[in-house]
């Protein structure tokens, strides 16, 4: 960009400073002082007390088992994709992205009423004399609404990494008498470090924060920390517990980032 | 009271994204020839219809807000981002706001429809969070209670304690706030429910601990829909709620619960630092003429203090219905929540997260 067109770039920055620098000023000031405005540390070492500990310990576990289903069933999607023509893959990418049409709030929704006792599913396997599932309110519905919700943001990336693999990086492994496997482990994975790691991030992140699906698929029952942060805000009002809690959460995505940026160096993991 | 489903999501960010373009374009113009009024009611606790129809004979433009809980809703008008002129809280919501002095007098001259149609009796029993009643004009009230399937259970259900039966494990839907879920283990307890006393409210989450692997779910307004629907055989609801569920699922049934349970009222409130009073106190009375209340009542089904009003249903079994209009003298244990204080408060809300996390 020369600098005569710099300018162009002021509505970006107005929009970050509003919507991003001066709302993380907020969540700052708010963690770091008490109702009274006095300075505290208090709404951070919360994190300790049992209720919270044990809200970010099973946030922490569900978001990984769900970003750990979400990279088994993307990877061989997006490598499956990366090899396909160019026509075919655009199509199923479509389909990949054509739920994220409608809103978060009513997919989730709609596994509630899939999953029920008397839901969609069940209906269909009473009808075959099929024994009838059982996981809506337990953990396993949570992990199934966050897989489904964030899968999108697992595939993109890694497509976008295995698709950018030069194809004669992998014949010459061929040609050097690496077969599949040894291909696929000393060529193909390495060499999409970068989709891993950002998809690992774009799922990770948001599972660790999510409080909807807790919430809808979960019965309740399992207290998460995003839900122990929301319910500071909306009922409890206790604005300053839920910035200090926010900014607990907020070490575990800049570690994450940091990861990201050690591993990504380029940038190629991005998203399209 | 708890209403209809809407999802507390991102509000804080809608309310700055609000805030900012009111800011940015200035507030709007378009008032009504005798200027408006700012209305804070719950979500889905109005008939619409009357809304247009007050603005037609008055001339002034409503500007109708909504919101969740109670407790979304103070912080709001506190802040005074948003200069409301009536909003319509619960009872021990409304004892706080006339501590901290954010509501204003009602003159009952300029609201002639308040004093003539609204019982005597709830008038009477607003005195518990408005000694005078000075500030609160009934609205809706009800009772927390049971609904169960008739279908599902064994024996019928009359008492929280069944509540804590094992054979309805993976049956029961409590209510997911902090004040009704403890309501119940406190009646169960034969506490009340507004005490502040260590070893009851320990009691009462012990009780609450006790019963969570026996719970399906921990839910608001769902709890309707699954009822409809028979995914649990007993939930904790809302009277208002009862006779809509009732319509579409016969089976199911309404029992206040023996051991007592809470009794609410939601008032209208004129705000302190409202900047139409006038208006205020038009829509009030419009609200409470018996036949914008009698259609407010058919639309949304919760129990009306409009004695006017009641007359006017034509349907006997719902006039005369016990859940719409229980004889609350039969029961000697009920109770309306009080204002806890914020140490209060606070105290309940720990304790309910440790039973959520638990």
């Amino acid at each position: 960009m020369t600098s005569k067109n710099k300018w162009l770039s002021t509505p970006y920055i107005v929009w970050s400073v509003v919507f991003i620098i001066v709302p993380l000023g907020m969540i700052l000031y708010y963690g770091l002082t008490d109702a009274t405005g006095a300075f505290t540390l208090d709404n951070i070492t919360a994190i300790a007390s049992a209720g919270h500990a044990k809200a970010l310990r099973v946030s922490l576990f569900l978001s990984l088992v769900s970003t750990l289903v979400c990279f088994l069933l993307a990877y061989p999607l997006a490598m499956i994709l990366a090899r396909m023509q160019t026509k075919r893959h655009n199509f199923i990418i479509l389909i990949f992205i054509l739920p994220m049409w409608m809103n978060f709030l009513l997919r989730t929704l709609a596994w509630q009423t899939l999953l029920e006792k008397n839901g969609v599913i069940n209906h269909v396997l009473t009808f075959l004399h099929l024994p009838t599932l059982k996981i809506i309110n337990t953990p396993a519905a949570i992990v199934l609404g966050m897989v489904y919700n964030f899968l999108p943001f697992m595939v993109l990336p890694l497509y976008n990494s295995l698709a950018k693999i030069d194809v004669n990086v992998i014949n010459a492994a061929r040609d050097l008498g690496a077969n599949h496997f040894y291909t696929f482990i000393r060529i193909i994975l390495p060499l999409s470090v970068p989709g891993i790691i950002s998809g690992i991030t774009m799922v990770f992140i948001p599972a660790l924060t999510t409080f909807v699906i807790s919430a809808l698929l979960g019965g309740g029952k399992l207290l998460l920390i995003g839900d122990v942060i929301e319910q500071e805000f909306t009922r409890t009002s206790n604005w300053h517990l839920g910035s200090g809690l926010s900014m607990v959460l907020m070490i575990f995505i800049v570690i994450n980032m940091i990861l990201s940026a050690i591993f990504d160096k380029d940038g190629e993991g991005s998203m399209l | 009271m708890k209403k209809h489903p809407i999802y507390p999501i991102r509000k804080p960010i809608a309310a700055m994204i609000f805030l900012l373009s009111a800011a940015l374009c200035g507030c709007s113009s378009d008032n009504g020839v005798n200027g408006q009024v700012i209305v804070y009611n719950w979500g889905e606790y109005i008939d619409p219809e009357t809304i247009r129809m007050f603005e037609e004979e008055s001339g002034i433009k409503v500007i109708y807000d909504e919101f969740e809980t109670n407790e979304s809703m103070y912080p709001k008008v506190e802040s005074g981002a948003v200069a409301y002129d009536i909003a319509c809280p619960s009872d021990y919501m409304i004892s706080r706001m006339i501590q901290n002095g954010m509501l204003s007098e009602i003159n009952y001259d300029h609201i002639p429809n308040a004093k003539k149609n609204i019982g005597a009796q709830y008038y009477e029993q607003s005195r518990g969070f408005d000694p005078d009643n000075k500030y609160a004009i009934p609205y809706c009230w009800g009772t927390v209670g049971i609904l169960y399937n008739q279908t599902m259970v064994e024996e019928p259900i009359t008492r929280w304690e069944q509540l804590w039966d094992k054979k309805y494990a993976d049956n029961i839907l409590m209510q997911d706030s902090v004040r009704d879920a403890f309501m119940v283990a406190q009646k169960l307890n034969g506490d009340s429910m507004n005490t502040l006393d260590p070893e009851e409210l320990t009691a009462a989450k012990n009780l609450l601990i006790e019963q969570k692997p026996l719970v399906q779910a921990y839910v608001v307004d769902q709890v309707r829909d699954k009822m409809i629907g028979g995914e649990a055989a007993i939930g904790v609801i809302y009277s208002g709620e009862a006779i809509y569920t009732q319509k579409e699922n016969p089976d199911l049934v309404y029992v206040i619960p023996e051991e007592g349970t809470n009794v609410w009222i939601d008032s209208w409130v004129i705000l302190k630092n409202a900047p139409n009073k006038k208006n205020a106190e038009k829509f009030i009375d419009f609200m409470c003429r018996e036949d914008i209340a009698l259609m407010n009542f058919e639309y949304i089904t919760y129990s009306t203090p409009n004695v006017a009003a009641r007359e006017l249903i034509e349907e006997e079994d719902i006039k005369n219905s016990e859940i719409a209009f229980p004889d609350l003298s039969q029961y000697d244990n009920l109770e309306t929540y009080v204002y806890l204080g914020e140490d209060g408060d606070y105290l309940y809300n720990e304790l309910w997260k440790e039973v959520k996390a638990y």
